[in-house]
């Protein structure tokens, strides 16, 4: 028989176990096929990064008013390129005296939303939903004009990165909506409600694209009445909400059968309506479960945005390979735009990859199904 | 059913009539009977598949029957959604894996209901949620989330918020079976206050004999979809009349 009265005290863990020495230890030297991984890793940074940063940075002309000014033994890389046409890539062929409007209504969405991450704010239901269904009209009647004393600026001289956040934004501010309806639908015990939701779903998903915008571009206008003008913007968003609406739809649904029967159960059995249980018990923890693959599609959504190219519409890159890439006096600095390119797409969806992270943390609470 | 008729069923809290039921081919309830009066208090038992759960789902209507009839404060259950929604806010259901709302916290798990069912404002459904959190002794953990809680924490939360529906009528379903050992008493004390309180129909299904010699007024033992015994505490459990249910007995005193 053993017996005892002591309570053993809490020790702190061994040194050992923790610290920078233990983490290198454990993290890269662990074994001598680490250690050598480790060693050629770093060999590798040693040859990339330096003439990486030398040539972006160091020997970088950031103001240059010809192309001659780049060229040169020891020259960098030239953004000037970028810098002398900086409208363009950032509007189009929006007008330069207009560039106020898309700046008025992008700073607008900006201060709307940053009220909603105010901890505080009341009505913040309200708030989403205007910026949900009233600041598009107000975004549009600024942007586009044609009303109020603004002069019209039609869709075809939108461009650049302007362009690639309307497409993207309206993308996923509506086919997220849309997508959570269909994943609703296609769980739907009405068999008719089922059908439809399975057929639009599965009809979008076997689609290339690429598709969608010829459809919606060559193809649609055949069918429309004559003389009837859709414009090719629209016309393509529409294309890419109903596209990437499928795909939400099948990744909500894989969080709508990752909730457990007994919710829905707890929430019928309170008398909770069927609308009412999806919107405050069941979507809830479903979205949440669902973030990293929401995020996937959205961030996906936001690079396929460049496929508008193939449709004459000039987003982003279109204007960088195409607008820029043609000006003959400015011609072989192919690099320093893809280069630009590639980093601006970057930040942003790199930007929606750590907000998701972030949201997924504060949501988190600590339940587990 | 004519007026008179409603009248006379109103003692009831809960009627069952010639209840049957099958899932496919299988046949779950053979024509289950059962008066339920008002303040009643009842323990459904009877070996695991019985069917014995099933009963009370199909009360709420979690569950459809497919014969017979289920009233409810005077009404027939058809399925009707309106019907349906009003029924539930009548009928409170506690579940055995408590089923809380794991985004919410305590609070809001309590307050939910009346506030978008009942449309009660959120001060006055938070007065009550307290009032009943106090009632099952946690009154501390309201800005919790479930998640943080134990099982019998759960538990209680769960019964509470069924309580702040301010429902005529109790369903346990095995309300203790998912819990660890100790923590099954605080939970079942709370469901004996709650008897004792009366005027709260309550049907519990539940393995705990001792919960039911104390706070029945009748116990009914089920097997293979049949109600086969149906009697007072006392008599239950001293002098039982079926083979089957004295077999049952033997086998759950056993351990």
């Amino acid at each position: 028989m053993y017996i005892t009265d002591k309570i053993l005290p809490e020790l702190p863990a061994p040194s050992s176990s923790k610290g920078v020495l233990h983490w290198l230890k454990t993290n890269l030297f662990s074994s001598p096929v680490n250690i050598l991984i480790t060693f050629l890793g770093l060999f590798l940074i040693y040859k990339i990064v330096p003439p990486a940063i030398q040539w972006a940075f160091i020997d970088a002309t950031w103001v240059a008013d010809t192309r001659e000014e780049c060229l040169g033994e020891g020259k960098g890389a030239c953004w000037a390129y970028i810098s002398n046409r900086f409208g363009q890539v950032m509007y189009g062929f929006y007008p330069p005296e207009e560039y106020w409007r898309p700046n008025l209504a992008g700073i607008l969405l900006i201060l709307l939303t940053s009220l909603l991450f105010i901890k505080q704010m009341p009505k913040k239901v309200w708030i989403g939903a205007f910026i949900l269904l009233v600041f598009p009209f107000i975004a549009y009647f600024l942007i586009h004009g044609g009303s109020f004393g603004l002069s019209e600026v039609g869709t075809d001289k939108w461009g650049g990165l302007m362009l690639t956040l309307i497409i993207s934004l309206v993308g996923i501010a509506a086919a997220l909506p849309l997508g959570i309806i269909l994943a609703l639908g296609r769980r739907s015990t009405m068999p008719v409600v089922k059908s439809i939701c399975v057929i639009f779903i599965e009809f979008w998903r076997g689609v290339p694209l690429i598709t969608v915008l010829f459809m919606a571009s060559v193809m649609l206008p055949l069918f429309l009445p004559e003389g009837s003008d859709f414009d090719k913007l629209a016309r393509a968003m529409i294309g890419i909400i109903l596209f990437q609406a499928a795909y939400v739809a099948e990744v909500v649904r894989g969080g709508l059968q990752a909730i457990p029967k007994g919710q829905y159960e707890a929430s019928v059995a309170m008398g909770l309506s069927y609308w009412k249980s999806m919107n405050l018990i069941i979507l809830p923890q479903a979205l949440k479960l669902v973030i990293p693959g929401l995020v996937n599609t959205f961030i996906a959504l936001f690079k396929d945005t460049t496929l508008v190219l193939i449709i004459g519409l000039f987003d982003l890159l279109a204007i960088i390979e195409n607008v820029l890439g043609s000006d003959s006096s400015w011609l072989g600095f192919f690099t320093e735009g893809l280069v630009f390119a590639a980093f601006v797409f970057w930040i942003f969806c790199f930007s929606m990859s750590r907000y998701s992270m972030a949201l997924e943390r504060k949501l988190d609470t600590g339940h587990k199904h | 059913m004519s007026e008179a008729n409603k009248q006379t069923d109103q003692k009831f809290a809960l009627q069952m009539i010639n209840v049957n039921k099958w899932y496919g081919d299988f046949h779950v309830l053979k024509d289950i009977n059962l008066d339920v009066t008002q303040g009643e208090r009842i323990v459904i038992c009877g070996p695991s598949g019985s069917g014995k759960s099933t009963v009370i789902r199909c009360i709420n209507h979690l569950e459809e029957h497919q014969q017979g009839q289920i009233i409810v404060d005077g009404i027939e259950i058809t399925g009707d959604v309106k019907q349906l929604e009003k029924l539930r806010t009548d009928v409170g259901m506690c579940f055995q894996h408590f089923n809380l709302f794991p985004h919410l916290s305590i609070l809001d798990n309590l307050t939910l209901a009346p506030r978008w069912v009942k449309k009660i404002p959120k001060a006055e459904a938070e007065a009550t949620a307290m009032k009943y959190l106090e009632r099952v002794k946690i009154p501390d953990q309201a800005n919790k989330f479930p998640g943080q809680l134990s099982g019998g924490q759960q538990q209680r939360v769960a019964i509470a918020r069924s309580l702040c529906m301010d429902p005529k009528v109790m369903l346990f379903d095995e309300p203790t079976s998912a819990l660890d050992p100790e923590m099954i008493s605080e939970v079942l004390d709370v469901m004996i206050e709650l008897a004792d309180e009366g005027g709260m129909t309550m049907l519990c299904v539940t393995h705990e004999m001792g919960f039911a010699k104390q706070v029945a007024d009748r116990v009914i033992f089920m097997d293979a979809g049949q109600i086969i015994e149906e009697n007072t505490p006392n008599e239950f459990f001293n002098n039982p009349q079926s083979e089957r249910t004295q077999l049952f007995l033997s086998q759950i005193i056993a351990h």
